[in-house]
């Protein structure tokens, strides 16, 4: 924990704030990609800190929030059949969709378990011989390698009794969706560290070239993060369309070779629906051909259906970048943690739940 | 002390232990009477016939339910006598008595329950405190996880002060008696086989002693309240609620240890939001606060106390946090169940 300290030591902090404010010779404004980011950056108080010089954009980096609604709907009904133990991440618990979520599908009977890797979904298939497990993929590139190799261990094992129900994302194709908006405003992007890790950030730097905008990779501490923005402010300043890789006790440029053989082992690239986004090209991945009985969908016959959704939320255009969540009407009054009308209010990575839980939401009201 | 229900005859609960015939009456005399012995305990009356002074009494009940039952740092005996002993304490009152009741499930292991009683027992002597009058319960198998206790107290206050969030004034100092974010973290650490490297131990404990000694120094407390479920965020947030006022903290004076900092960052769960089982916040006229954390440092050598804030009356009832940096945020209950991020 000696590194917290330092990568949240308040001299280091000022002394960012004072050189980021002393370069940016406009108003700049950043794009953030990752959910963790922009919790960090609410929570820390670095929007607040920069506020004369940076807005921000928060990115559509929250896996949870991105999860489609019927993929939830399927989710609890197969989490509802008969002998199944289902396993999910904690934080997909309370997501909602079409009016329930896998905490009710749990209240109701259904045998619904938090776990904190899919390998441990494994673990608790082989010792329930005589129940079905499925676990719910969901997540970037940092939770996919942990789901392929659950998938790839299932099957060299013959492990009849797993499954998976998969909404894996990948993150660049939303990112190049989202900067082909002509007026997206975007100076300058803070990419994020934990899915650079596995992904590296050669398509980054096809992107800074394409888009002409400079990237940073960044972590997700007070000091990772304004490193970040002084180097991005740097280069919006000089003009430099690059990649800065201000994470590099993390994060090399080819990423993690290993992790994505496996993923590429186990799954292939597809279009995807990303929750109130819609369809983005190639933005997803299914599993192989090979892996085809662990699809959960398939096993269990379900199809999962179209729902319509609340008509107030307007997590999308958040998740787009377009609106900050005090825009919308039913944030902190109908919209609330306790009853959310869309995921972006629950997920721990939400921008909803940031705003709601680090701003003083009630002055507003 | 071994069990003195014979383990090779009855290693494991039934049905008929609750039942109210000779299995259950052998329980309850060679287990919880032996256990809990107190005059009291004598069996010739349907209640507890008690003598209390006369003036204020406190009454509180809660219900424990812990899993697992034994956690780093405690279990759900000594977690059901403390717990219940700290809500009486936090009111002012010095504890007397208390009920125990227990839900058993079929099936559960005799010499676990001897354990548990005996945790409870050792925390009762501990506490000063007779567990008086008790009911015993088995159900079915799979229709509870083990063990769930419920133990109601009453206290005397005795004393003319009136600790609650009513006696809160403009300017009160806001302490708490140590780190917090243990006793969750230890015993969510537990249940998912975390495995922290070097543990994190729960601080469940008693308050009583520690209260006694301050009203017996004459500080001047205003109110007390023990972070339980919800952490400090939440004790705080009931008490700007109930009092109708504002408390300001700084987050480089609230203590949290290295292990549970670690384990909120691995899951993403602020440590305010953490369950604690043996610190509270005492809220108190900014001029006692110095001799209150002497006190608190005589008492207690090893969990160091800390003035986190103060109370202002703006006319709102909120929690604001200042950061190292500054910056000042609402620090607001947690919702619902404490879910680890996904990544």
């Amino acid at each position: 924990m000696k590194h917290l300290e330092e990568y949240r030591n308040p001299d280091a902090v000022k002394h960012y704030v004072r050189r980021i404010m002393e370069t940016a010779g406009r108003r700049f404004t950043i794009m953030e990609i990752c959910g963790g980011q922009t919790h960090a950056i609410l929570k820390y108080g670095i929007d607040r800190l920069l506020e004369d010089n940076i807005g921000f954009i928060h990115g559509p980096g929250c896996p949870v929030c991105i999860t489609p609604a019927d993929k939830i709907i399927a989710a609890m009904e197969i989490a509802s059949s008969d002998d199944v133990i289902f396993c999910s991440f904690g934080d997909m618990l309370r997501v909602p969709a079409g009016g329930g979520d896998l905490l009710s599908t749990r209240a109701s009977g259904a045998d619904v378990r938090m776990v904190y890797s899919p390998i441990d979904a494994l673990k608790i298939a082989r010792a329930n011989p005589e129940k079905t497990v499925v676990f719910f993929a969901i997540g970037f590139e940092t939770t996919a390698p942990a789901t392929a190799l659950a998938v790839y261990k299932a099957k060299m094992e013959n492990l009849s009794n797993f499954s998976m129900l998969v909404s894996h994302s990948l993150v660049l194709p939303a990112v190049r969706y989202i900067l082909s908006s002509p007026d997206n405003g975007i100076d300058g992007i803070l990419a994020a560290g934990h899915v650079c890790t596995v992904s590296g950030y050669e398509g980054y730097e096809e992107i800074a070239r394409e888009f002409e905008m400079p990237i940073t990779v960044t972590g997700f501490e007070p000091v990772d993060l304004l490193r970040g923005i002084y180097s991005c402010v740097r280069l919006m300043e000089s003009g430099k369309n690059i990649v800065d890789n201000q994470y590099s006790r993390a994060v090399v440029r080819e990423g993690n070779k290993t992790a994505r053989d496996m993923i590429g082992e186990v799954f292939r690239v597809a279009d995807s629906e990303w929750r109130g986004i819609g369809i983005i090209r190639e933005s997803g991945l299914v599993l192989r051909e090979e892996y085809a009985d662990y699809d959960a969908l398939k096993r269990f016959g379900v199809s999962a259906p179209a729902v319509s959704e609340s008509n107030e939320c307007i997590s999308g255009e958040v998740l787009k970048g377009n609106r900050k969540p005090y825009h919308c009407p039913a944030f902190g009054t109908k919209c609330t943690p306790e009853h959310p009308l869309g995921a972006t209010m629950v997920s721990s990575e939400g921008a909803c739940a940031a705003y709601y839980n680090y701003m003083e939401v009630r002055d507003r009201e | 002390m071994q069990c003195p229900v014979p383990l090779d005859k009855y290693p494991h609960i039934q049905l008929a232990h609750g039942g109210g015939g000779k299995l259950m009456q052998d329980l309850v005399s060679n287990m919880f009477r032996a256990a809990f012995d107190n005059a009291h305990l004598g069996g010739q009356t349907d209640s507890a016939v008690l003598d209390i002074p006369a003036g204020r009494t406190a009454f509180t009940t809660d219900s424990y339910v812990v899993s697992p039952l034994f956690f780093p740092g405690g279990d759900i005996g000594s977690l059901a006598v403390y717990g219940t002993v700290n809500d009486l304490a936090t009111s002012g009152a010095n504890p007397l008595y208390l009920s125990a009741g227990f839900i058993i499930e079929e099936g559960f292991s005799m010499e676990t329950l001897w354990k548990i009683t005996q945790s409870m027992a050792e925390a009762a002597k501990e506490t000063g405190v007779m567990v008086v009058t008790g009911d015993t319960k088995v159900v079915e198998r799979g229709k509870c996880d083990g063990v769930y206790i419920n133990t109601s107290g009453i206290g005397t206050i005795e004393h003319d002060l009136d600790i609650s969030p009513r006696s809160i004034k403009e300017g009160d100092a806001v302490l708490i008696t140590g780190d917090i974010g243990r006793h969750g973290s230890a015993v969510m650490s537990a249940r998912e086989h975390l495995g922290f490297e070097g543990g994190i131990k729960s601080d469940s404990a008693p308050l009583a002693d520690m209260v006694a000694g301050l009203i017996e120094a004459e500080i001047d407390i205003h109110c007390l309240r023990d972070l339980t479920r919800g952490g400090l965020a939440a004790a705080l947030n009931e008490i700007a609620s109930a009092a109708g006022c504002s408390i300001d903290i700084v987050e480089s004076a609230v203590p949290v240890s290295r292990e549970v900092s670690a384990f909120c960052e691995i899951t993403g769960i602020d440590a305010y939001h953490i369950a604690n089982e043996g610190r509270m916040a005492i809220f108190l006229p900014h001029e006692f606060a110095e001799d209150c954390l002497g006190l608190l440092i005589e008492r207690d050598k090893i969990n160091l106390p800390s003035l986190i804030g103060r109370v202002i009356f703006d006319g709102k009832s909120r929690v604001r946090i200042e950061n190292p940096y500054g910056v000042i945020r609402i620090l607001d209950i947690p919702s619902g169940e404490l879910l680890p991020r996904i990544c």
